[in-house]
């Protein structure tokens, strides 16, 4: 071969990645090429949704395309004509935090075979995620609702950590899926900045295959991890030893920057959130607030646990449960129905038995819910 | 830095400013750039100082291994003295050089951790340079004894290799040599002494020594036997070439056509399909499709065992041969057609066309210097075995060899032993079935059908052999072979 035909393949070949890259960039197709999944048809589905960060560990990754991370999971298998689906959001207690799939809540709960009045069997889904932010509680079950099977009842467990209003765009997932995130805005009205800064939003060069390579890999490690997962159902690394939540405090009771005990209002909590979830589900939700550790090490008479002053989660329960009678929502508080030895590495995650008890706990509810 | 894709594009960046360098120069420089890469290409290693030593011995073993090879009253050999002794000189400057960066702040050291001292390390370069000067001196005139002393040196090699790939042995060094140092000898282990391409390197010093021993080996320069021993592009994953072809390239390199656009895109197609092997598919497969001894002992199906075992299977034929593709490519680049390594060994339908596929030189290495020589003197013995036993024991050997040349355990060992006895199995099959064999060509369709039975025999008892390969222990591996035929699933 000649110089000439060298340079002629380079050329054409730069030519023909270049064009690529343009198309790539204006049909932006990744969220379409998320909803294409192996799992549910090659791979089982997973039961909780993909995040880890040690893949070759847990055989699971984090990544911010959730019709992906939707594509992925159980819940896009059709309904069951004898299902009573019901869905449960929260945090990285409901995700199941150190807990394998069999011992989470919805593990526990599927566990029971429980079935509803009628006879149709009760099938839990977790559509928990291991950050705390009420809006992205929201985006996950808009984003469900929008593409599975509808459910029947919802679940959505909650803690005061989830509230602040600052902290409802905290999450990577929020930040890279700004137009999700701004049409719920939008949609439910609420108090939240839509031209936040920290949403991002590629130029045209980030829209690439080349500025999108990360969530092309991130994609394909996707599917890939989906083989280590149906061999092992293994999706978590938990340690041997637990290094235990703490019990003893300084004497201190600030809480997200407030020092001394401050009015906790809709003005500094996003309730708002909450009514659009109500709304956003159309079928009922039950709202719980979630157990959580309550010490009686040092100093906790301020404070019930590492996260928590005692000023903060007495004046966000009532708050809670005065907004939850006005609303006329279904609201179930079971802050302290747990005993402090089943938690973990912090005050929300629990035991595997801890979990259990919660799970009886919910199942007596879900009758209220058919 | 190892051979990843930064190195990649430098070296490649780098044949072209080599195509620019003067004719004459182009040997220089490969000697200058392959002494150079085995400290870059080197791992930074626990031990003080020790990633820097280690590949200083590995240089000082070449060159007192050239030492014990050259025929000091050949013409040609006294005809390259000037040559070998400015050779010389280059290897220290090079060695000498990149100790300075002891004095370069971390950031812009491209050796992989803090080198020792200049003058202390050319002090200790000095002791052995002295005693392969005294050596090769008493050696000169006395053959028997130099024979003698090729035969130890083969001895000294296998034993180097086996005190740094068998882990008791190395965790013993590696314990002394913390100990020497102040270090936690606790802390002491194999991968204490990982010499990068060590393994390569040995089996090239063990060719030239008994090719020397009985005559076959050329003439070769230090300039010739050091860049042949360690060129940078097949220094970490082979292939392992033989001196005297290598050589023939060297010693054409004067007359290369710089900017020859066939071999520039022969070794940019080889570059590009290796890259496409071993950054695309290979790592793909290692993203959790491809068996690992974690998964092996958590894996819950049999189904899904099988996939993660062809996915392992994949995994390593295109890392190991994208690798090689790399390695060739780039050694055209500067002008040096390195041997092929694989040639579609999972499509071959017997194990010993497998075996003249699969890592090709490393098998025609084995069958060179183990197989045909033991069997030649399993032959010429006065009680002569039976042939089938003289078979057998040659392929055990063999394959052992070949087994532990990738890490002295029991389960490498395991792998050898494991293609040795189907070795054994298909030469018998072959011998009595020979006849049989021609009468199907009588039947394309029998002949089809039994080619295609063959080819998945065969793909499947390497495929099972990788079992013992993939695995740490015997034990892991035979819960795995368990899970496989769902005898005894999960750990």
């Amino acid at each position: 071969m000649t110089w000439r035909g060298v340079f002629r393949i380079l050329l054409k070949a730069a030519l023909l990645f270049a064009l690529a890259n343009v198309l790539f960039a204006a049909l932006n197709p990744l969220e379409a090429l998320g909803s294409l999944s192996l799992y549910n048809r090659l791979w089982p589905g997973r039961e909780r949704l993909p995040y880890g960060e040690n893949p070759a560990q847990s055989y699971n990754l984090s990544l911010d395309n959730i019709p992906a991370m939707l594509a992925s999971h159980t819940l896009s298998r059709p309904k069951a004509a004898d299902e009573f689906r019901l869905l449960i959001l929260g945090d990285s207690a409901a995700w199941g935090w150190f807990l394998t799939n069999a011992d989470t809540l919805v593990g526990q709960i599927n566990a029971a075979a429980a079935h509803t009045a009628d006879g149709r069997r009760v099938v839990a889904y977790n559509l928990g995620y291991p950050v705390m932010s009420l809006t992205k509680d929201l985006l996950l079950l808009d984003a469900a609702l929008a593409s599975a099977d509808p459910p029947d009842a919802v679940l959505w467990l909650v803690t005061l950590e989830s509230f602040p209003r600052e902290k409802q765009l905290f999450p990577p997932l929020l930040q890279h899926n700004p137009q999700r995130v701004r049409a719920l805005i939008a949609g439910y009205g609420l108090h939240l900045d839509p031209a936040d800064p920290r949403f991002v939003q590629p130029d045209f060069w980030g829209q690439t295959i080349i500025g999108q390579r990360r969530a092309l890999a991130d994609l394909l490690r996707l599917q890939t991890y989906g083989l280590s997962w149906a061999a092992t159902g293994i999706d978590q690394m938990i340690p041997a030893e637990i290094t235990l939540r703490q019990s003893d405090f300084e004497a201190d009771v600030s809480w997200q920057g407030y020092d001394q005990p401050t009015a906790l209002t809709a003005d500094n909590l996003a309730l708002e959130v909450l009514r659009a979830g109500v709304a956003r589900a159309g079928v009922p939700l039950l709202l719980v607030n979630e157990p959580m550790f309550v010490s009686a090490g040092t100093n906790s008479d301020l404070r019930y646990n590492a996260f928590y002053p005692r000023w903060a989660y007495d004046a966000y329960r009532t708050l809670l449960a005065d907004t939850a009678a006005a609303a006329g929502w279904r609201y179930l508080d079971l802050w302290d129905s747990i005993p402090p030895d089943e938690f973990t590495d912090t005050p929300v995650h629990l035991t595997p038995a801890g979990s259990a008890a919660l799970a009886t706990r919910l199942l007596d509810a879900v009758g209220t819910l058919e | 830095m190892t051979l990843d894709l930064r190195a990649i594009g430098l070296i490649a960046a780098a044949a072209v400013l080599y195509g620019l360098l003067p004719a004459r120069a182009r040997g220089w420089a490969l000697l200058i750039a392959s002494t150079a890469a085995i400290y870059l290409f080197q791992p930074a290693l626990p031990i003080r100082f020790s990633d820097f030593i280690l590949p200083t011995a590995a240089l000082l073993l070449t060159v007192g291994a050239w030492w014990l090879t050259r025929r000091p009253a050949d013409p040609a050999q006294q005809a390259s003295r000037r040559e070998d002794a400015v050779s010389f000189g280059l290897i220290l400057a090079v060695v000498i050089g990149l100790s300075l960066f002891r004095f370069v702040d971390a950031p812009y050291r491209l050796t992989p951790s803090r080198p020792p001292d200049p003058l202390a390390l050319a002090l200790a370069i000095a002791g052995p340079i002295a005693v392969c000067a005294g050596g090769w001196y008493a050696l000169q005139k006395r053959d028997l004894l130099r024979r003698r002393v090729l035969v130890a040196g083969i001895a000294a090699l296998a034993g180097v290799f086996v005190a740094l790939k068998a882990e008791p042995l190395a965790i013993a060094l590696s314990g002394a040599w913390r100990g020497a140092t102040g270090q936690d000898v606790t802390l002491a282990s194999l991968a204490d002494l990982n010499l990068l391409g060590f393994s390569y390197v040995a089996f090239r010093l063990i060719h030239t020594l008994r090719d020397r021993q009985v005559g076959l080996l050329p003439v070769l320069s230090l300039r010739e036997f050091v860049t042949y021993v360690i060129f940078f592009p097949a220094y970490t994953a082979g292939p392992i070439d033989r001196a005297e072809r290598f050589a023939a390239d060297l010693r054409a390199l004067p007359t290369l056509r710089a900017f020859d656009s066939a071999r520039w895109s022969e070794a940019a197609q080889r570059i590009g399909a290796g890259l496409l092997k071993k950054f695309v598919v290979a790592d793909t497969l290692a993203q959790g499709l491809a068996l690992t001894p974690a998964l092996a002992a958590h894996a819950e199906h049999p189904v899904t065992l099988w996939l993660l075992l062809y996915g392992y299977a994949l995994r390593l034929y295109f890392d190991f041969s994208g690798y090689t593709d790399i390695a060739i490519g780039l050694g055209l680049l500067f002008g040096v057609r390195l041997p092929e390594n694989f040639n579609r060994p999972y499509l071959k339908t017997t194990l010993t066309a497998f075996w003249q596929n699969w890592h090709m030189t490393l098998s025609s290495w084995a069958r060179f210097y183990l197989f045909t020589p033991f069997s030649r003197w399993l032959l010429g013995r006065e009680r002569k075995p039976p042939t089938a036993l003289i078979v057998l024991s040659a392929h055990l050997l063999t394959m052992s060899v070949i087994g532990l040349w990738h890490g002295v355990t029991l389960n490498f060992w395991l792998w050898g032993v494991w293609h040795a006895l189907g070795l054994f199995a298909h030469k018998q099959w072959s011998d009595r079935t020979r006849a049989w064999y021609r009468g199907l060509n009588q039947t394309p369709r029998r002949k089809q059908a039994w080619t295609l039975f063959t080819w998945a025999l065969t793909f499947h008892y390497a495929l099972l052999g990788w079992v013992w390969f993939a695995l740490p222990d015997p034990a892991a591996a035979l819960r795995v072979f368990a899970g496989l035929f769902g005898l005894s699933v999960g750990g």
